[in-house]
């Protein structure tokens, strides 16, 4: 069992995480956040690894990791 | 539920002023875990360079000093000698590290200073818009090299880490990306190995990060990491040299 | 001694933790001198790999809080340029002998005075200045030095001694009197974080308003600096009809010349700044005779010549006389040019 945090504001909308998360459980978001891009979401469907990957590869340090 | 994956303590929590997925903020992030771990947080002073990183000193949470474009491994130098007891780094692009400031680079190198450098190759200048930077790839356009860079004109890509294994005072040197999570990770144990080099009084170490710039490649920022893997890592190949 | 390793032997006193150089004529005596006394009292020298890493240097020994110098003769010092306009940026003490020698380009060994503009206007980027003080004797420059420190502590700025290259080569003899040393407190200095929040130094200001913030600040500091540090010599100014104005090796000369002219009689003075910046007008303000001529003399064509007449508001003549590129103003010719202003 293992999930992540997001912090919608602080994100750019890179999708670099998107492209890493081996279960595809990350997706952009249709609001806007207040930068004005589409942030990213975590679809928690309990299979989260908690690899950490999206964390790893997030420039803005959006991305927190529980497991 | 264990936090397996925080925000390193001595990086600042704000918004950087860096593009949508550009290496910087992973670069800094890994510097801060570093630091984190080896808790020298205390001890480090860092110099920021004269380029898209200018501003690290607003994100990074220990003493920092700014350094004109080109002299920060002067800085770092009499830092060091004067307080050797603390934990010195330059963070640099390519444009300072391999351009302007190739001659500090070189000496400081051949000294044998004890410091570590993070050395940041986007293969162009971010900061003034794009222009042609040592490292800029054979036939890769950027604002001053419209028709891509032409090595008989404008040279080839200066391989800077390569040249400083010739000198002797140089104890490290490894080439590193920030392509994948699992190059991250790699990266993050050169940097530490960088570290603990200038803790065990071992000399001069470099670590140059493949980094990548989407806003100045054209690239999205996904691309721009596959960009890394299938041709700038061609040239620029990965891996220990020193 | 010579004036170089006075020069030398004065920055060891005042505390001078720091050196970093590269060879130049003339005042490669100094380099030397610290390459060898700096190590043995547990200082740091180095010799650098140019100009440029010289004082980037120096601006590093300085952000980590140590006393710190170079030194260097013109050409030289105008590549350290852009380091001396960082320091005064970022409000770092920092100590640059110039022994001048003929320009520009180039130019030749020989004494000169010609880098008087860029020594006191600014030399670098931006609007700033260097605390310039100019010795005329061996002895005085070791006296210098450790105001030259003081003052870089004191008002966080570069400070410069303008020498040249006859003072740097000269020798004679000088008494090695302990000099004033004081101890600042340095809580900007980058030394670790440890128990206080993280020290930046810096010099770029992006937001709104914040660089025109350090510009008045710097103004502010600069103001109090002409109140305070203006200094000078006069000789013979009370009765004087002529007062001669000069600075540094060139003084020397005019105090001779001047004496000639007391002895016969003749009410000629002298002036010598010895703080070019500030420039000290108070000396000039001092002067409310109306029959005062002024005469500038100068190893260079006409620079500091402008602060005088600044000084003075153009209420009273102010003649000129000089020689450069490596030529010295002669006494005969001084004395034809005083004799000119007589009529």
């Amino acid at each position: 069992m293992a999930k992540i945090t997001i912090d919608k504001e602080k994100c750019k909308g890179c999708f670099l995480c998107v492209g890493v998360c081996p279960k595809a459980r990350i997706k952009a978001e249709k609001t806007l956040n207040k930068k004005g891009v589409n942030p990213v979401t975590f679809e928690d469907k309990g299979d989260c690894l908690g690899c950490s990957f999206c964390a790893i590869i997030c420039p803005d340090c959006c991305i927190e990791v529980y497991k | 539920m264990d936090k397996i994956y925080a925000h390193p303590g001595s990086l600042r929590n704000t918004t950087t002023h860096y593009c949508p997925g550009c290496g910087h903020g992973i670069a800094h992030k890994l510097v801060c875990q570093v630091i984190d771990e080896l808790a020298i947080r205390e001890s480090v002073i860092a110099i920021a360079p004269v380029g898209c990183a200018v501003l690290a000193y607003d994100y990074w949470d220990f003493d920092c000093t700014e350094a004109a474009h080109g002299r920060a491994l002067a800085v770092a130098t009499a830092i060091k000698r004067v307080r050797p007891q603390n934990i010195v780094f330059t963070y640099q692009g390519d444009g300072d590290l391999a351009a302007i400031g190739t001659n500090e680079t070189i000496h400081a190198a051949n000294r044998g200073e004890n410091l570590t450098v993070i050395f940041i190759n986007n293969a162009v200048y971010g900061m003034t818009g794009g222009q042609m930077a040592p490292t800029t790839l054979a036939g890769q356009k950027t604002a001053t090299t419209p028709l891509g860079r032409d090595v008989k004109i404008q040279g080839y890509p200066l391989k800077i880490s390569e040249l400083l294994t010739q000198l002797p005072g140089v104890c490290y040197v490894e080439r590193v990306s920030l392509q994948s999570p699992t190059e991250i990770i790699k990266a993050k144990k050169a940097i530490k190995l960088a570290f603990e080099n200038q803790i065990n009084k071992a000399g001069f170490s470099l670590v140059e990060v493949l980094s990548p710039c989407p806003t100045y490649w054209g690239l999205s920022p996904v691309k721009s990491m596959a960009w890394i893997k299938d041709v700038m890592s061609k040239e620029f190949p990965l891996g220990r040299i020193k | 001694m010579t004036g170089n390793e006075a020069i030398a032997e004065a920055a060891i006193r005042a505390g001078c933790g720091f050196y970093a150089g590269y060879p130049i004529t003339p005042q490669n005596e100094l380099t030397a001198y610290m390459a060898k006394n700096m190590p043995e009292n547990n200082r740091v020298f180095i010799q650098a790999e140019s100009e440029l890493a010289a004082i980037n240097m120096v601006f590093g020994a300085s952000a980590a809080g140590v006393r710190a110098m170079t030194s260097s003769s013109s050409p030289g010092i105008s590549l350290k340029q852009e380091g001396i306009s960082y320091l005064a940026g970022a409000e770092l003490p920092a100590v640059i002998v110039n022994i001048m020698r003929g320009g520009p380009g180039l130019g030749n060994i020989a004494p000169s005075q010609s880098d008087y503009f860029q020594a006191t206007k600014g030399g670098g980027h931006g609007d700033y200045h260097s605390i310039v003080l100019s010795p005329s004797s061996v002895e005085e420059a070791y006296g210098l030095m450790f105001d030259a420190f003081d003052l870089a502590d004191k008002y966080r700025n570069p400070v410069m001694i303008l020498g040249d290259g006859m003072l740097g080569q000269m020798m004679e003899p000088l008494s090695l009197k302990p000099g004033k040393v004081i101890h600042y407190p340095k809580p900007w200095a980058l030394i670790g974080c440890q128990g206080r929040p993280a020290n930046i130094i810096r010099s770029l200001l992006l937001k709104d308003g914040a660089l025109e913030e350090l510009n008045l600040k710097l103004q502010k500091k600069y103001k109090a600096a002409q109140e305070k540090e203006q200094r000078w010599e006069e000789q013979f100014t009370d009765d004087a009809e002529i007062i001669v104005v000069a600075y540094g090796g060139m003084a020397r000369i005019i105090k001779s010349v001047i004496r000639q002219f007391r002895q016969k009689n003749k009410k000629v003075g002298l002036i010598r700044p010895i703080s070019l910046w500030p420039f000290p007008v108070k000396a000039f303000a001092k002067q409310t005779r109306k029959k005062v001529k002024y005469l500038v003399v100068e190893m260079s064509y006409g620079q500091m010549v402008e602060d005088v007449k600044l000084a003075v508001n153009c209420s009273r003549p102010v003649e000129f006389f000089g020689r450069a590129g490596g030529a010295i103003p002669a006494e005969g010719e001084i004395i034809a040019a005083i004799k000119k202003l007589e009529k």
